[in-house]
């Protein structure tokens, strides 16, 4: 198989990736606002957003560090927050898993929420596709959006200073992350895993280090398999 | 203040961490399988640590002195559901915000 640029495919892929730039700019500008209130300097911001490119586990990162959470839980809890991205890789190697190596590497780099999500339901959708076209579809899906993060969170961190108190943007993280959660809960078993979380870092608050949080995450986590398990053994009888 | 040390470190960390977790199977592991106990852990993970993260933000706002305030919490609740309901994270976003202006004024 060859691995050529099909120019349609990567186009279309940056047709289907282009609305989402109405959902990634203002969750970059919100960060980039964020993390320069928490004070971290421009620089610091923007090789946040260029090496991570990962809004919910950053926004996690800044808001353990303002509550001076110890180093390594910011770095758990907000790479736990990541844990999908291994997932999305899993899925996506029987397709782009031929590729030679640093097409690969770009390819992890780029692996986002949107490049995921647009690649394996194109990818289901024309199982006759190249390899080329794959790779040239899923580079368009993120030529869009990967610069829109790095420019709206630019932009933010410049006005960040800007922005008065009274605005109350101390709950913007937790609006944007139930506005996160609210989609996610499509199963009995993420909404019983969500439950649990919930519980557990309520009862657990008292545990020094936000270690609660960790408890509450593998929690979560256990029960969602859990349900997910007995669900399935009802559904086969 | 967050020491710069610290910023630093989390940021090389995560660097670090998110590009090895997305390259770990298209980059190393290449075609085989996982096995399923895994992915099905794998699966609950942003749903698991979110939900938890936010929770004592909005039961104890920090902008408040961790009193419950009767404005962030409609607030949360609304984004909740918009969310739920539409699948649209700017909607509940938007949704969110509105009820949190509104409270403040009503509330003062």
């Amino acid at each position: 198989m060859s691995s050529q640029f099909d120019r349609s495919d990567f186009l279309r892929g940056m047709r289907d990736g282009a609305p989402f730039i109405l959902v990634v700019g203002p969750f970059a500008l919100l960060f980039g606002v964020l993390a320069t209130e928490a004070g971290l300097s421009l620089v610091e911001v923007m090789t946040f957003s260029i090496l991570v490119i990962a809004g919910a586990a950053q926004f996690t990162a800044i808001q353990l560090m303002s509550e001076n959470a110890p180093t390594i839980v910011v770095i758990a809890s907000a790479l736990a927050v990541n844990l999908r991205m291994a997932m999305y890789s899993a899925s996506l190697t029987p397709h782009l898993g031929a590729l030679p190596f640093w097409k690969r590497a770009f390819a992890a780099y780029f692996l986002v929420d949107q490049s995921y999500a647009l690649s394996a339901l194109e990818y289901e959708k024309r199982p006759d596709m190249t390899l080329g076209q794959k790779t040239s579809y899923f580079f368009g899906t993120i030529s869009l959006v990967a610069p829109n993060w790095y420019l709206w969170t630019l932009v933010g961190a410049l006005v960040g200073q800007a922005i008065p108190p009274q605005l109350a943007l101390d709950f913007a993280v937790p609006i944007t992350f139930l506005a996160m959660i609210g989609p996610m809960l499509r199963t009995p078993a993420h909404v019983a895993a969500a439950f649990v979380s919930v519980t557990c870092a309520i009862l657990f608050a008292f545990i020094p280090w936000n270690l609660g949080l960790i408890i509450a995450g593998i929690a979560g986590m256990m029960t969602g398999a859990q349900v997910e398990l007995w669900t399935e053994r009802k559904g086969t009888p | 203040m967050i020491s710069s040390t610290t910023i630093w470190i989390v940021i090389a960390a995560m660097g670090v961490g998110s590009f090895g977790l997305r390259f770990l199977f298209l980059g190393l592991i290449g075609d085989r399988d996982l096995p399923p106990w895994v992915l099905r852990h794998l699966r609950y993970t942003a749903v698991a640590v979110l939900p938890g993260l936010v929770a004592p933000l909005v039961m104890w706002p920090a902008a408040t002195g961790g009193q419950t305030d009767s404005a962030r919490l409609s607030a949360a609740l609304v984004t909740l559901v918009v969310g739920y309901i539409t699948k649209n994270i700017l909607a509940a976003i938007f949704a969110g915000a509105a009820v949190l202006y509104l409270g403040l004024y009503l509330i003062g």
